[in-house]
């Protein structure tokens, strides 16, 4: 478009230029009231002074930062040293994404291709039935997931009554329960983004490459994955992003040692015993993170096509 | 077959049904090896099937494949020594044209530098080493259809399979590279098995022709054997121009049948076994084995009324009505001698013809 404006001299260019500018101008407001405002107001927020039954002190400190990171002890006058507690809590978010993220990927890939590649008719089918659980609210589904995998849940039931175990499994309150929440609620994400892009690779070139003597896997590996890395790496950031600061699934399903970032932010804004700026402060520090991983991925993107 | 002659693909009574549609009615076929074997036949015949199916792409319903003796039609197209050129090329898009050649040779298991190696021998075959280090994407149709015909000769496969490779190319490119294949055929000396819906590519550069058509094989021959003896009216209407006339024999003497146009004009032609006295059947003429005058000049002589000159080129066309009879198309070629045979339109005219021109078709 941008082309046939310039060729069609500098009148037709300025009027698409402003037309442009009033067609973006709804983005431009919701972004602005739904994500740049309330980022302001967090980072507003992460160097203001607590008030002890919540709520601000209008008073700028870095206390909120200096306690996210430093330890100085029970009267805050020793020496400070790195403040592992919240650090853990975060290296422990970060693997529970990551394992999410690698399981949603060896289950979605696969389930995405089988999609792919039904007749054209049945795939809206396939796909709706990958939806089915949004209809109902992630809360409910997560509160579910809570009764199928307590001790005396249908789960343990079930492998009880065929004779594989004889004690229930401790799965609920686990790392287990955790990641198996995460991953129940964020695989569709890697599904859909998948099937898109493998929906639109050439199948002939997977012909072609039998046809040059690679076997299956090599096809898979040389010629299908390089085509859909961009669907791929759509699906890990859909999945890893939400997984990172999930509250749900570890709230419910993890116990005291399963403490996610999600679940340490929520915390700070609850009740009387809150912390609003450390609360704001620990939501910056997730922010930062992810807006790291996404400029890391987009720089390997862009990389990647300044090759092809 | 004599025995000398190697078969390079058999194909033996093959069938592929999908569900209720018999897409190939048990085709059999031997093509030699060192040959440019075409399968030529107009969209769904069944040509590009029995293709993907030498190829491996499509399992056989019925029947066997052989290559150079051995039974291939179970082998998956990974374990056939056979490459495809695909009708749109099929290059991989995130690999260098270079690493695109050396694919098959690499899955062959050389190594990189050797695949490498080799497949710059190719593209120097084909007239693309500057473009080596390129995208596929960054070249033109032709210089793609090149890669895409390196990339299937590198590893020197046994036959090659090209399916409509140069449908996508505009009429001149697609002439050239009609005489390059044809070279490179002859240099290589691999089997080529050519698919293509185009008679006049078919007729330019088969060695054999198989005329197809509703999963069947019509005619299997030299281009020439072809053209000048088609079998049937499908061979005859497909292949070339052609007037195709009803006819009903009167009487057969001495071979020869003599045939009623309508209109009292009569033909003759050698008769066929399979035609007898009083059949209703198709006779057919080639438009450029007629001359026209405006004198009888042949012994076989019909007369008629010019309707129109059309210019095409390198010849001229013209339509013929005979009186109360049907009407011809006769073709001179535009040369100082054909022109002055020109009739302007509306004035009387004969179209003559040589003993032999019109053939009897079986239907």
């Amino acid at each position: 478009m941008a082309g046939v404006a310039a060729s069609g001299g500098s009148v037709a260019a300025d009027t698409y230029a402003k037309a442009r500018h009033w067609l973006l101008a709804p983005s431009w407001l919701v972004l602005g009231f739904f994500v740049f405002a309330p980022v302001c107001v967090m980072l507003i927020y992460s160097f203001l002074t607590k008030e002890f039954r919540g709520g601000v002190i209008w008073e700028f400190s870095f206390a909120a930062y200096d306690q996210f990171f430093f330890d100085r002890g029970l009267f805050g006058d020793a020496e400070p040293t790195l403040q592992w507690t919240y650090i853990s809590v975060f290296w422990r978010s970060i693997w529970q994404a990551g394992l999410a993220t690698i399981l949603s990927l060896l289950i979605g890939f696969p389930t995405a291709y089988f999609i792919a590649t039904r007749p054209e008719g049945s795939r809206a089918f396939w796909v709706f039935l990958v939806t089915i659980p949004y209809w109902v609210n992630l809360l409910i589904r997560t509160v579910s997931m809570k009764f199928l995998l307590r001790d005396e849940g249908p789960l343990n039931e079930l492998l009880i009554n065929i004779g594989l175990i004889n004690d229930p499994l401790h799965i609920i309150y686990t790392n287990l329960a955790v990641q198996l929440g995460l991953f129940y609620s964020y695989l569709p994400f890697m599904v859909l983004p998948i099937y898109a892009s493998i929906e639109r690779y050439n199948f002939t070139m997977s012909e072609a490459a039998a046809d040059l003597y690679a076997t299956k896997w090599t096809a898979l590996r040389r010629i299908i994955l390089p085509a859909v890395k961009p669907g791929v790496i759509a699906g890990c950031i859909l999945v890893f992003v939400p997984s990172l600061g999930a509250f749900l699934a570890p709230d419910l399903l993890g116990g005291a040692k399963n403490f996610m970032i999600g679940s340490l932010i929520e915390e700070q804004f609850k009740g009387n015993a809150g912390n609003w700026p450390f609360g704001a402060a620990a939501s910056m520090v997730l922010l930062t993170m992810v807006v790291v991983i996404l400029l890391i991925f987009a720089r390997q993107q862009r990389r990647a096509e300044a090759q092809s | 077959m004599l025995d000398h002659v190697e078969i390079a693909v058999d194909v033996r009574s093959a069938v592929k049904r999908y569900g209720e549609f018999t897409a190939l009615k048990k085709i059999s076929l031997s093509i030699q090896d060192n040959e440019f074997f075409t399968l030529l036949g107009p969209s769904g015949c069944g040509k590009t099937t029995l293709l993907r199916m030498i190829a491996g792409f499509e399992d056989v319903t019925k029947g066997e494949i052989m290559l150079f003796g051995n039974k291939i039609e179970t082998l998956p197209p990974h374990k056939r020594p056979v490459n495809t050129v695909f009708q749109n090329y099929a290059l991989f898009p995130h690999m260098s044209v270079l690493d695109n050649v050396g694919f098959g040779l690499e899955m062959l298991g050389k190594s990189v530098p050797e695949a490498r190696k080799r497949a710059a021998e190719m593209l120097e075959l084909v007239q693309l080493s500057q473009f080596a280090q390129r995208k596929p994407a960054q070249l033109s149709g032709g210089q793609q259809q090149r890669v895409a015909l390196a990339r299937a000769l590198a590893p020197s496969p046994k036959v090659l399979l090209l399916d409509e490779p140069l449908s996508a190319l505009d009429m001149k490119l697609r002439k050239a590279m009609q005489i390059e294949l044809k070279h490179i055929q002859r240099e290589t000396g691999i089997t080529f098995i050519f698919v293509t819906h185009d008679q006049e590519e078919a007729l330019t550069m088969s060695d054999r022709i198989a005329v197809m058509s509703a999963g069947e094989l019509q005619q299997l021959g030299a281009p020439r054997e072809i053209y000048e003896h088609p079998r049937n009216m499908f061979v005859a209407d497909f292949i070339g121009d052609t007037n195709l006339l009803e006819v009903s024999v009167d009487k057969i003497v001495e071979g020869r049948a003599y045939c009623q146009l309508g209109g009292n004009h009569t033909l003759t032609c050698n008769a066929v076994d399979d035609v007898g006295v009083g059949a209703k059947v198709h006779l057919s003429v080639r438009p450029e084995r007629l001359i026209l005058s405006e004198q009888a000049t042949e012994a076989e002589s019909l007369k008629g009324t010019v309707v129109e000159n059309i210019f095409i080129g390198t010849d001229i066309t013209t339509i013929v009505n005979l009186d109360d009879g049907p009407q011809f198309t006769v073709r001179t070629s535009n040369s100082d001698r054909g022109t002055k045979r020109l009739i302007a339109p509306g004035s009387p005219a004969f179209v003559n013809m040589e003993t032999g021109a019109a053939r009897l078709l079986v239907d």
